[in-house]
C-alpha cells in the first residue's frame, strides 16, 4: 500500500507542480467557455472534478479486465456515462446553472484532462490512489479555473458570484467595466498570465531554450 | 492474465458487461431525475413569466404569485377562441411551431422575424391584480438575432398597446453585445411605450440614436443585426399575422370559448 507521502504528492501535486492546464495545457477549451462568472465556473470545477475523480475510481477498478484493444473505448464509455449523470443532476438540481453552462458540462467527455489521466494513471494504478490522482487533477483544473473566472467576472461585469462588487457605470457607479473579458479569448490572457506567474516562481517549469 | 484479456470472448463479455452496468445507470438517473428537471423547467418559465410582467422581485415565491397573479390559457390565433380542452401547463408554443399540422407556413413577405412557420395556439398569460381583474398580459415572442433565435416574453398593460416589460429568456447573441437584450437597464427602457399608433398600426421601432417618443426604443450599441431581429420579432409579433388581432379583440371585450 502506497505510503502517506506518495498520497499526498498524488493528491497535491496537479494543484501547482503539475497543474494540468498550466503545465501539461490540457482542458482548455471548457476554461475559456465557462469563466465569465463566478457560480458556472465553481459548478464546472466540481462537475469535471467529481467526473475525473469517479471515471479514475471506476476504471482503475476493472483496470486488470480492460482487454487492451479496447480500453479507450470502455474509458469513454465510463467517463460518458458520468457525465451524462453529471449532467442530469444538474438539470435537476441548478437549473438555471445547467442552462448556461449548456453545452460544456456534455463536452467533459471530451476533456483531456479526464482521458489523460483514465490512461496515465488509473489503468495501471490502485482504486484508491486513482481516485486521488482525479480528485488531485480536478483540483488543479479547479485552482486555475477559479482564478480566470475571478478576474473575469470581477473586471468584467463588476460582480462576484452574482453579487456588485464595483458599482457599474451603466449603473450609477463608477466602474467602466472591460467587455472584452466577457469574450473567450480573453481567458486565454489570464491563463497566460497564470502561467507566467507560476514559472517565475516555479523556475522547473520553464521549458529549456532549444 | 494479460493474455486472457485479450481473447475475443472475454473482449465481447467485458465490453456487454460495461454497456449494460452504463446503460442502466444513465437512464436510471434519467428517469429517477425527470420529475425534479420538469418541474424545474416548469418553474423556470413561471418566472420568466413574472418578471415579464414586472411583479418578480428578489423575494417573491414564485410559485404562489404565479398562481394568485397569473392566469395560463390557450387561444386559437386563427379563430381566436379560448380552448378550454388543452391545458395551458402541457402545451408548448415550441413544439406546436415546430408541428406542421398545428402551424401556419409564412410567406417570406409576411415573415420579417425570420420565423418559417407560426403556431396555430399559442399560450397567453393573464395578468390579474390582487382582487381578480386582468391588468395585463404576457405573449410569448422570437424571431432571428444575429446567432439565433431569440426566445422571448412581452408584457402589456392592461390597454394591451402600452409595454409593461420584456424579457429575453433564451437567446445566443454575442455576450456584451448583442447579449445586453437581458439588460435590466436596457429592458427597463421599454417600459410605457407603445406598440400601436393612433391608426391602430404597429408603429414600435428600434433606433440608432436617441430614441424619441412613446414608440421607440434605442438600439444596443454594436448590434445592429440583434436589435433589428428585435425589431422586426416585436413587429411580426403585435401585427396582423401575430397577436394583432387577437389584442384587438381582448379591447374591446372578453374572449369566447371555442
Amino acid at each position: 500500500m502506497a505510503n502517506v507521502k506518495e498520497m499526498k504528492s498524488v493528491l497535491f501535486g496537479p494543484i501547482f507542480a503539475n497543474n494540468p492546464i498550466a503545465l501539461q495545457i490540457l482542458g482548455i477549451c471548457s476554461a475559456l467557455a465557462v469563466t465569465s462568472k463566478m457560480s458556472n465556473t465553481l459548478v464546472m470545477c466540481i462537475a469535471l472534478t467529481a467526473v475525473v475523480a469517479c471515471s479514475n475510481l471506476f476504471i482503475s477498478i476493472i483496470r486488470n479486465h480492460i482487454p487492451s484493444s479496447v480500453r479507450i473505448i470502455v474509458q469513454m464509455t465510463i467517463i460518458a456515462s458520468l457525465v451524462i449523470v453529471v449532467d442530469q443532476i444538474l438539470k435537476a438540481y441548478a437549473y438555471s446553472i445547467s442552462k448556461e453552462l449548456s453545452v460544456f458540462v456534455g463536452l467533459i467527455i471530451t476533456n483531456c484532462i479526464v482521458m489523460g489521466r483514465a490512461e496515465a494513471y488509473a489503468m495501471k494504478s490502485t482504486p484508491f490512489m486513482s481516485l486521488l490522482d482525479g480528485l488531485g487533477n480536478g483540483l488543479g483544473y479547479s485552482i486555475v479555473l477559479l482564478v480566470v473566472g475571478f478576474v473575469r467576472e470581477l473586471f468584467g461585469s463588476g460582480s462576484l458570484f452574482d453579487v456588485q462588487i464595483l458599482p457599474l457605470a451603466s449603473q450609477g457607479g463608477w466602474y467602466e467595466p472591460v467587455g472584452l473579458l466577457l469574450m473567450p479569448p480573453s481567458a486565454f490572457f489570464i491563463i497566460g498570465g497564470f502561467i507566467w506567474v507560476l514559472r517565475t516562481f516555479r523556475t522547473e517549469q520553464v521549458e529549456p531554450k532549444e | 492474465m494479460a493474455k486472457k484479456n485479450e481473447s475475443l470472448g472475454k473482449t465481447v463479455g467485458v465490453v456487454l458487461a460495461l454497456c449494460l452496468v452504463c446503460s442502466i445507470v444513465v437512464s436510471g438517473a434519467a428517469i429517477g431525475l425527470k420529475p425534479m428537471q420538469e418541474k424545474n423547467a416548469a418553474l423556470d418559465m413561471q418566472k420568466n413569466v413574472l418578471d415579464a410582467a414586472g411583479i418578480l422581485k428578489a423575494d417573491t415565491d414564485v410559485v404562489e404569485t404565479y398562481q394568485q397573479r397569473i392566469d395560463t390559457m390557450v387561444v386559437s390565433l386563427e379563430d381566436l377562441t379560448v380552448q378550454d380542452d388543452i391545458d395551458p401547463t402541457s402545451f408548448s408554443n415550441r413544439k406546436a411551431a415546430g408541428d406542421s399540422e398545428r402551424s401556419k407556413k409564412l410567406e417570406k413577405k409576411n415573415d420579417p422575424a425570420g420565423l418559417g412557420t407560426r403556431e396555430n395556439l399559442t399560450q397567453i398569460y393573464l395578468v390579474k391584480d390582487d382582487s381578480g381583474e386582468t391588468t395585463g398580459l404576457v405573449l410569448h415572442i422570437r424571431g432571428q438575432g444575429l446567432w439565433g433565435t431569440m426566445y422571448g416574453l412581452l408584457a402589456l398593460e392592461g390597454d394591451f398597446d402600452t409595454v409593461k416589460g420584456v424579457n429575453f429568456y433564451e437567446h445566443s447573441e454575442t455576450p456584451g453585445l448583442g447579449g445586453e437584450i437581458t439588460n435590466p437597464a436596457w429592458v427597463k427602457t421599454w417600459q410605457g411605450k407603445e406598440v400601436y399608433g393612433e391608426d391602430g398600426n404597429v408603429q414600435f421601432e428600434v433606433v440608432k440614436g436617441g430614441a424619441k417618443g412613446e414608440h421607440e426604443v434605442d438600439a444596443l450599441s454594436g448590434a445592429t443585426l440583434t436589435s433589428n431581429g428585435v425589431e422586426y420579432l416585436v413587429q411580426f409579433w403585435m401585427g396582423e399575422n401575430g397577436y394583432g388581432p387577437l389584442l384587438k379583440k381582448l379591447r374591446e371585450g372578453e374572449l369566447n370559448n371555442g
